[in-house]
């Protein structure tokens, strides 16, 4: 973990809790070259469980990147021409401050004595690398999901430090079942007797088994049914036959088992207690007195809305109310719905349309 | 471009603000935009065409006309154009009212049912007519609306807009319609090229 880069924030930030925090850890990680006039960097935000590792090996996980369809050399987000910034949202576990943070003085790892953050918190906790980088204007902001709620306030909080910004498969506002879902993977957690009260850091036995509850359960809203049909059907794993117990009889069974397995090898429990509820803190309709078109009064930027077909976590109609909004008051905002079978996961996969708007987009943005 | 984009684009002044409504792949927006420095925006229905707008740099948001022109304020443009597409909403009426709420004023094109050829061809044949601007069968057209210059024509009085210059289309020919030429430019056009406001 120290290898991680990392920035110290010195100055003060007041938390929405009123929390204030200051000399915190923010971890990122930088792809492609910051040209002379510092104008091609382009902000990605990660989504709940992701990390600062956009593309290339994740050095920790030794997997691929979480977005690697997406950035790299001729992809996308073209590394070859902008300079790609990502950070470690707060509360995360990749080595920005976040519940598994050892305070020095103390000694002692915060666990549930980490402020209950929001997304704006992360965003301008993110807002210091700019001033760390002399950026005075990004190329464009880009995240899916909670990513894409990070963009929007992100495009609220600064406006003049934006020419473009894209938020794909997401909300203004996190509906009732995106918070029921959440509570669920919350519940599953802290019902675990490893996780005490968060105080578990210290015990060598995570609350793994909650952990990897919370994952399954919120792996299956990341899919869609049709999807999940193709995929699995009722194949059965390694087995000509039922075998009348409990073990993994079907292959959903066996692959939503190693999709949680895998996982508590690589997040922290508590701060998917903290991400989860940031999300579902997040309404930026509420923040502007009930008028999402109030967040974004000031803005010049190009605003591109882009939401997928099956994606039943951040329905297009969801995603199509900011563009109502922005259109109301007559901000430059183009949207597109992307045919995929795959679910809200859609923004993380191989899908050709999704990635050559993308690249479209940014690119003729770019001339 | 097609001789109707070139008559829509000389009656656009520069500096405006114009939405394409049924844009296509943007091929009147993407002129505006270049040569009239004008700030277009086009609402589309196909994923393909919209596609191809995002790759040319446009603006453009996927929707449906008679759904989506309701999230726009009132006249925020200063022009809606509405290309052949009048004839293909399930509400016409509404469509162009949208569009005369949104938009200071409206460019409408509808291909003319009145054309002679169209009116030989039923005549005739005693089929529905199937021409060059109306390719397909009565089967799997999409236009549910057909009309007629002097339809339209009839039309704006009915529902209370004004048409403050029409222009009929024959091949690349182009002329002015008033209330004296109506019958002979109803039988002779292939298109009509209404611009109207409230």
């Amino acid at each position: 973990m120290e290898k991680l880069k990392k920035l110290i924030v010195k100055k003060p930030l007041k938390l929405d809790c009123g929390k204030i925090i200051k000399d915190f850890p923010i971890a990122y990680e930088t792809y492609g070259k910051l040209n002379e006039k510092k104008d091609n960097a382009i902000l990605v935000f990660h989504a709940l469980t992701g990390d600062q590792f956009v593309t290339g090996i994740n050095p920790i996980t030794k997997k691929d990147g979480w977005w690697s369809f997406a950035v790299g050399p001729n992809k996308a987000i073209d590394t070859n021409k902008f300079f790609v910034i990502c950070a470690n949202v707060i509360g995360g576990c990749m080595g920005s401050y976040g519940p598994n943070y050892k305070d020095s003085s103390t000694n002692e790892t915060l666990g549930i004595n980490f402020p209950v953050i929001t997304i704006n918190d992360m965003v301008n906790a993110q807002y210091n690398l700019l001033e760390f980088f002399s950026i005075k204007k990004l190329f464009s902001i880009v995240g899916g999901s909670m990513g894409g709620m990070q963009v929007l306030q992100f495009a609220s909080n600064f406006p003049d430090q934006v020419k473009t910004v894209i938020p794909i498969a997401c909300t203004s506002s996190h509906s009732a079942q995106n918070i029921a879902f959440n509570e669920l993977g919350r519940q599953a957690i802290t019902a675990d007797n490893n996780w005490k009260n968060g105080d578990y850091y210290t015990k060598n036995s995570n609350p793994n088994k909650g952990l990897a509850v919370a994952r399954m359960a919120a792996h299956i809203t990341y899919l869609s049914k049709k999807g999940l049909q193709e995929k699995f059907g009722r194949k059965l794993q390694e087995r000509d036959d039922l075998k009348f117990g409990f073990d993994a009889d079907f292959q959903i069974e066996s692959y939503l088992r190693y999709q949680g397995s895998v996982f508590v090898d690589r997040f922290d429990a508590n701060s998917y207690l903290y991400i989860t509820r940031a999300m579902d803190y997040f309404d930026l309709t509420k923040q502007f007195d009930g008028n999402l078109s109030k967040a974004f009064l000031n803005t010049k930027a190009k605003f591109f809305v882009i939401s997928f077909t099956s994606d039943w976590l951040y329905p297009t109609q969801e995603n199509k109310e900011i563009v109502i909004a922005l259109n109301s008051i007559g901000a430059d905002v183009g949207f597109v719905e992307i045919n995929s079978d795959k679910g809200h996961d859609s923004f993380l996969l191989d899908v050709p349309d999704f990635l050559n708007a993308l690249k479209n987009f940014l690119d003729k943005s770019n001339n | 471009m097609k001789q109707e984009f070139n008559i829509i684009a000389n009656n656009i002044e520069s500096g405006t603000r114009v939405l394409d409504v049924g844009c296509g792949d943007g091929v009147l927006i993407e002129y505006l935009k270049k040569e009239k420095n004008i700030d277009v925006r086009g609402l589309e229905i196909s994923k393909d065409k919209v596609q191809n707008c995002i790759s040319k740099g446009l603006t453009v948001i996927e929707g449906n006309a008679e759904i989506d022109l309701k999230q726009f304020p009132d006249n925020s443009f200063d022009y809606v154009v509405l290309s052949q597409t009048l004839q293909a909403f399930i509400n016409p009426e509404l469509v162009v009212k949208e569009l005369l709420r949104v938009g200071k004023r409206a460019i409408v094109t509808i291909p003319n049912f009145g054309f002679w050829k169209i009116r030989l061809h039923l005549l005739i044949k005693g089929t529905m007519p199937v021409t060059k601007t109306l390719p397909d069968e009565w089967y799997n057209t999409l236009n549910l609306h057909m009309c007629t210059i002097k339809d339209f024509v009839e039309f704006s009085n009915k529902i209370n807009f004004k048409i403050f210059k029409s222009i009929a289309m024959n091949k690349k020919k182009t002329s002015l319609i008033n209330n004296k030429n109506l019958f002979i430019k109803n039988l002779f056009s292939e298109l009509g090229i209404f611009l109207i406001e409230k």
